[in-house]
């Protein structure tokens, strides 16, 4: 027995010490940098200069939270239709509604621009002279549809695990199809729903591949402003104040948005 | 109701689809314009020949994520068997805690994380300059972030094994490391290929960490196609979109229809 328990141990270690390495002390380093000037001596000013981009932090959340609405609107009668169809049907229709998860973001990104872009489909076929590219809207755009899939499976896994008697009852009950789905769905599929927004909302506000393509350089959003940051060792400490904010933020808000789901019911993380 | 989903679900597929369908129509472009047709060729095909550069990163991406695969595999394993064990709750917990810190926090910021711990080190340990950011920094970025995922694939199966096996095996007088090559790790073998094959994927797709992480003298193909993308490109960029496409569609048929195999083999066994 005791040598089963020093075996145990000993197979975990590595594991902590490479965690302790590589994700506590990154970590801590972030917020070393963020509080000293390049030299390494104590300073606040990185942390004092941070209402400087006050402007960047209120327009990276607005527009990652529409896209997250967008994402729920539009995911959740996905997934609700997927999980509604003929169940040997069903892994082909959400496959085919996941694929993109695999292909990686740089190319579905720069394929919006085949079609958004000034000289771009939309405006070769329409004959227009349209200028989406560079507007907030299209960056919008992009987020919904590079996250899209991330709303869709957690939703879906957690609606195809639900009782459907549950929903049976409820419409012999006299619940029409729409109270049905007010009611008892709903509730029913919320942790579906959080894990969805964290999965769609944690890229949205740090992306910066989305904004530098979709937003054509025009504004700048958080990740834009960290990785310019980064590509310059002089300015690696305000980058590093920067992330530590945006890192704080996003926990809290997952800590926030965990309180609504089910704490016994998994949200489907994984596929 | 069932035109209606129909009708829904293929709206969002040709919206999910349209973009990459038109990257694939242009890599074949006869003319220069990623926007006219000019007739139908295989020219930009035969132009990716001509870049050494892309087999070289290629060959980076498939080395990288092979490597990293297989040390975050081992890792990860032995980590999952001994959290199995863990008596102490309170280590059993941080440690998982810690773990899903990669998983949770935005990609830019576990970048930036790792990267100050590695400038830090070679400026105020080793005394360089300038970092040297490569092969070895790579692997230690993809290591970190691919374990929670090979972690999470390997307890379920421990959990679902019989615990009184490795017990039974080592009352008979064998010894403990033993008895977890023989008797524990077929039994987890399938988790244990699972994450190793997620940690590959997500190895090979990475792009936001690897930029923060990687020089100049080793690229990963994600980081080279952002490279090209900053500039207009030509349809030769489509072609490799296209390329890249085909072979996860390819990829994903093939996995599926192993597992649809698998799965009748099972059914069959079980009658």
């Amino acid at each position: 027995m005791k040598a089963k328990s020093f075996f145990s141990r000993a197979a975990a270690a590595p594991h902590i010490v490479w965690s302790v390495m590589f994700i506590v002390a990154p970590l801590l380093f972030v917020l070393y940098y963020a509080l000293t000037d390049p030299n390494g001596a104590f300073t606040l000013s990185n942390i004092a200069a941070l209402p400087e981009y006050g402007g960047t932090f209120f327009l990276s959340i607005s527009l990652s939270l529409i896209a997250t609405i967008i994402c729920i609107l539009i995911g959740y009668p996905m997934a609700y239709f997927i999980s509604r169809a003929k169940p040997s049907r069903q892994p082909l229709l959400l496959m085919a509604a996941l694929v993109p998860m695999w292909i990686n973001l740089l190319i579905r990104t720069f394929s919006m621009m085949a079609i958004l872009d000034d000289g771009g489909l939309i405006n070769t076929l329409l004959g227009t002279n349209l200028h989406i590219v560079g507007t907030k809207g299209a960056v919008i755009f992009g987020m919904v549809y590079d996250f899209l899939p991330y709303m869709i499976l957690p939703i879906y896994t957690v609606m195809s695990k639900m009782d459907k008697r549950v929903l049976e009852a409820a419409s012999d009950l006299g619940c029409n199809h729409f109270e049905v789905l007010l009611r008892v769905v709903l509730p029913l599929t919320r942790s579906g729903i959080v894990s969805g927004v964290t999965m769609v909302f944690v890229p949205s506000i740090s992306t910066f591949y989305i904004s530098q393509k979709l937003g054509g350089g025009t504004f700048e959003l958080l990740g834009d402003t960290i990785e310019r940051q980064f590509a310059n060792p002089d300015t690696y400490n305000v980058g590093a104040a920067i992330s530590l904010v945006m890192m704080v933020l996003i926990l809290l808000s997952m800590a926030i948005m965990n309180k609504f789901a089910d704490e016994d019911a998994e949200g489907g993380m994984l596929p | 109701m069932k035109i209606v989903s129909k009708l829904y679900i293929g709206i969002i597929y040709f919206l999910l689809y349209a973009p990459i369908v038109v990257i694939a129509v242009f890599s074949f472009n006869a003319g220069d314009s990623t926007s006219v047709m000019e007739g139908v060729s295989l020219r930009w095909y035969s132009a990716l020949f001509e870049k050494p550069e892309l087999f070289e990163a290629l060959k980076n991406s498939l080395l990288l994520a092979l490597s990293s695969g297989l040390l975050a595999t081992v890792i990860g394993t032995m980590a999952a068997v001994g959290l199995a064990r863990m008596q102490k709750k309170w280590m059993k917990s941080s440690v998982n805690a810690i773990t899903k810190i990669p998983m949770m926090n935005p990609e830019i910021v576990t970048g930036i994380s790792m990267m100050l711990l590695f400038v830090f080190i070679s400026k105020n340990i080793l005394g360089n300059v300038e970092v040297n950011l490569g092969f070895f920094t790579l692997l230690i970025a993809h290591v970190t972030f691919n374990l929670p995922y090979v972690i999470l694939s390997v307890m379920p199966k421990l959990r679902q094994m019989d615990k009184f096996l490795p017990e039974a095996a080592q009352d008979l007088g064998c010894p403990p490391w033993k008895s977890f090559f023989l008797v524990e790790l077929p039994n987890i073998l399938p988790g244990v290929i699972s994450g190793f094959i997620m940690a590959f994927t997500l190895s090979l797709d990475d792009f936001v960490i690897s930029l923060f992480n990687g020089g100049d003298n080793f690229k990963t193909l994600p980081v080279l196609i952002y490279n090209y993308t900053k500039k207009p490109v030509k349809p030769d960029i489509y072609a490799l979109f296209t390329l890249i496409v085909i072979t996860i569609l390819l990829l994903l048929v093939l996995s599926n229809l192993a597992s649809n195999r698998d799965e009748r083999r099972k059914a069959r066994a079980k009658k």
